[in-house]
């Protein structure tokens, strides 16, 4: 038992420098606000980021850099009510943030990840988005 | 003591009740998107569901808890005050959570998604319980059995992971995006191994208590099997987040440790099965056909678990209705079986009399409840499928409203189903509920 607790403290503090380092850069203030409201709105409830998430809406990891969508595509929709979708009272202001907010998520990397090294031994090899 | 336990377990049913309810008007909305959106959009009506029947689990487990200690292994609590404020504190915490959606006030985080000032007192009411459970077991027991351990461990972790759910307030996890969700779902990963903790100690509780072998918590396999389990609760999260850009022996690690899952539940379930006398069966009877329902519902997601834990299966079922299916079968198939099997060996314990009248209300109830999750849980898998394909195998993907639209029909056939899993929840709770609250009151 002491072993497996002093494993789980050498490996927590791991996971939280090394195992999750990046070469993401940090979030911007904007962005951070952007993150606030998507919280504050619960967002998560229908949206994913990588998959996480609830399953009604679409997932925005990518919703920046997809074909045909974009910054303004999502500031249009924001406040549109469709389906759904309920309909908010963003300023503008707080558009801008949200729309940076999944700007700066969107740098992070791919999904659904298309392009993958698949292994014969149930390994998959991702194609990291800052490599 | 016997009191707040029936408080504890009446209000878990209200809760597995209202959760079904807020699962099944959430459900509507998935079909009708208009439906109810004046009144309350999916974004509140979602966490009221996911809320609501994380209570249901959470309750149940901790008021069995305080009803095996004292009643049936006859230990005397170290605190009935401690026990109370705990329980008033779930209380309050349960109020102020609703406030928190009904007003909006939310934190907004995927199972977590009230305001995070009403993580405080959760975080007490962890902390008073495991003060009362460990000062209780202690002093009074030496040579713990296997539940006692996974009681122990399930609080223990659940107080760090709790807290490790809000390391995004600061700002060193906030600032970096990958660093946050990876662990957030970490977080999640784990909590859910320390419920499955409280709830599987249960199980084994149930299966030596009902064939009368306290070897069955006590075997070298048994323990074998438990640190496997708190292995997997420590180290076997990653799985959740393999398509998230972290370093790749986070990976590694994680799919390796997480072949070892579930295989923990079933073998023992198994063992115990086989060496089971019709007697006894028949003294639980409802308690013993939940047991075996779990038998059946561990078995079908583990092939399922097992499956979608290998990197290069879980690369195309990550984000589809098959991951939901997972999470599903495991809290209704699995954690709700055993929990009303906790419930109805204790409701038997206390008026088997009125039980026993209900015996044909509660042997459809359970088929109902059973066969409706079937359905639901084959729905799921079913969407995940038309949705991996959208994902992965569309030369020109539709948009996402069209690929909605053609879940349609799968999407009707689960909310059936989530009708039939509210009506077998209303058959076997209410005779339940009955007991306990009648019960309360002498």
């Amino acid at each position: 038992m002491t072993v497996l607790v002093v494993i789980f403290v050498v490996y927590n503090s791991i996971i939280y420098t090394q195992g999750t380092s990046n070469n993401t850069p940090l979030m911007s203030e904007q962005a951070i606000k952007g993150e606030k409201l998507y919280q504050e709105n619960n967002c998560t409830a229908c949206h994913q980021f990588y998959g996480l998430g609830g399953y009604l809406g679409p997932d925005l990891t990518n919703v920046i850099s997809a074909k045909n969508k974009g910054a303004e595509y999502v500031k249009a929709f924001l406040n549109s009510g469709v389906k759904t979708m309920p309909k908010f009272n963003f300023t503008e202001e707080e558009k801008e943030a949200i729309a940076q907010f999944l700007t700066e998520v969107d740098q992070t990397g791919h999904y659904p990840i298309v392009e993958a090294d698949k292994k014969a031994s149930g390994w998959v090899d991702m194609k990291y988005k800052n490599q | 003591m016997r009191k707040i336990s029936f408080i504890f377990i009446s209000l878990s049913l209200l809760a597995l009740i209202v959760g079904a309810i807020f699962g099944t008007l959430a459900g509507i909305q998935y079909v009708k998107p208009d439906f109810l959106k004046d009144v309350i959009t999916f974004n509140k009506m979602r966490p009221f569901h996911v809320s609501t029947v994380i209570g249901w689990i959470i309750l149940c487990a901790t008021g069995g808890i305080y009803y095996y200690l004292t009643n049936v292994l006859k230990l005397n609590l170290f605190s009935k005050k401690l026990a109370a404020t705990h329980l008033s504190l779930f209380i309050l915490c349960a109020i102020a959570i609703y406030i928190s959606f009904a007003t909006g006030k939310m934190g907004g985080r995927e199972y977590f998604a009230y305001a995070p000032i009403i993580s405080i007192p959760i975080f007490l009411g962890w902390i008073l319980f495991g003060i009362n459970y460990f000062k209780t077991t202690l002093t009074q027991v030496k040579n713990w059995p296997v539940y006692l351990w996974m009681w122990g461990t399930g609080i223990a972790f659940m107080m760090y992971h709790l807290a490790e759910t809000n390391f995004w307030m600061i700002p060193y996890f906030r600032e970096n995006f990958i660093k946050d969700i990876t662990v957030q779902w970490k977080s999640y990963g784990s909590l859910a191994g320390c419920w499955n903790m409280l709830v599987y100690g249960t199980a084994i509780f149930l299966m030596s208590k009902i064939k009368n072998d306290e070897n069955i918590a006590r075997g070298k396999k048994t323990f074998f099997f438990y640190f496997l389990g708190l292995t997997n609760l420590m180290l076997g999260w990653a799985h959740h987040t393999y398509i998230v850009p972290t370093q790749p022996w986070v990976r590694y690690l994680a799919y390796g440790i997480s072949m070892t899952e579930w295989v923990v539940l079933i073998s023992i379930i198994i063992d115990w099965k086989h060496s089971l006398s019709q007697e006894k069966k028949e003294g639980n009877c409802m308690s013993y056909k939940f047991l075996m329902a779990t038998d059946f519902w561990v078995f079908v997601n583990l092939i399922v678990a097992l499956l979608i834990s290998i990197p290069y299966i879980n690369l195309f079922t990550h984000g589809t209705h098959i991951t939901v299916a997972h999470s599903m079968g495991t809290t209704i198939g699995i954690n709700t079986t055993i929990l009303l099997a906790s419930v109805f060996f204790i409701s038997n314990r206390e008026n088997s009399t009125y039980l026993a009248k209900h015996t044909k209300l509660l042997k459809v109830g359970y088929w109902i409840f059973n066969i409706s999750l079937g359905i639901f849980w084959i729905c799921l898998l079913l969407g995940g499928v038309e949705k991996s394909i959208w994902m992965y195998f569309t030369d020109n993907p539709s948009t996402f409203g069209e690929m909605q639209n053609k879940l349609q029909p799968y999407m009707y056939v689960f909310l059936a189903a989530g009708y039939g899993i509210l009506i077998g929840i209303l058959m076997v709770s209410m005779p339940l509920l009955s007991v306990l609250i009648k019960k309360k009151n002498t």
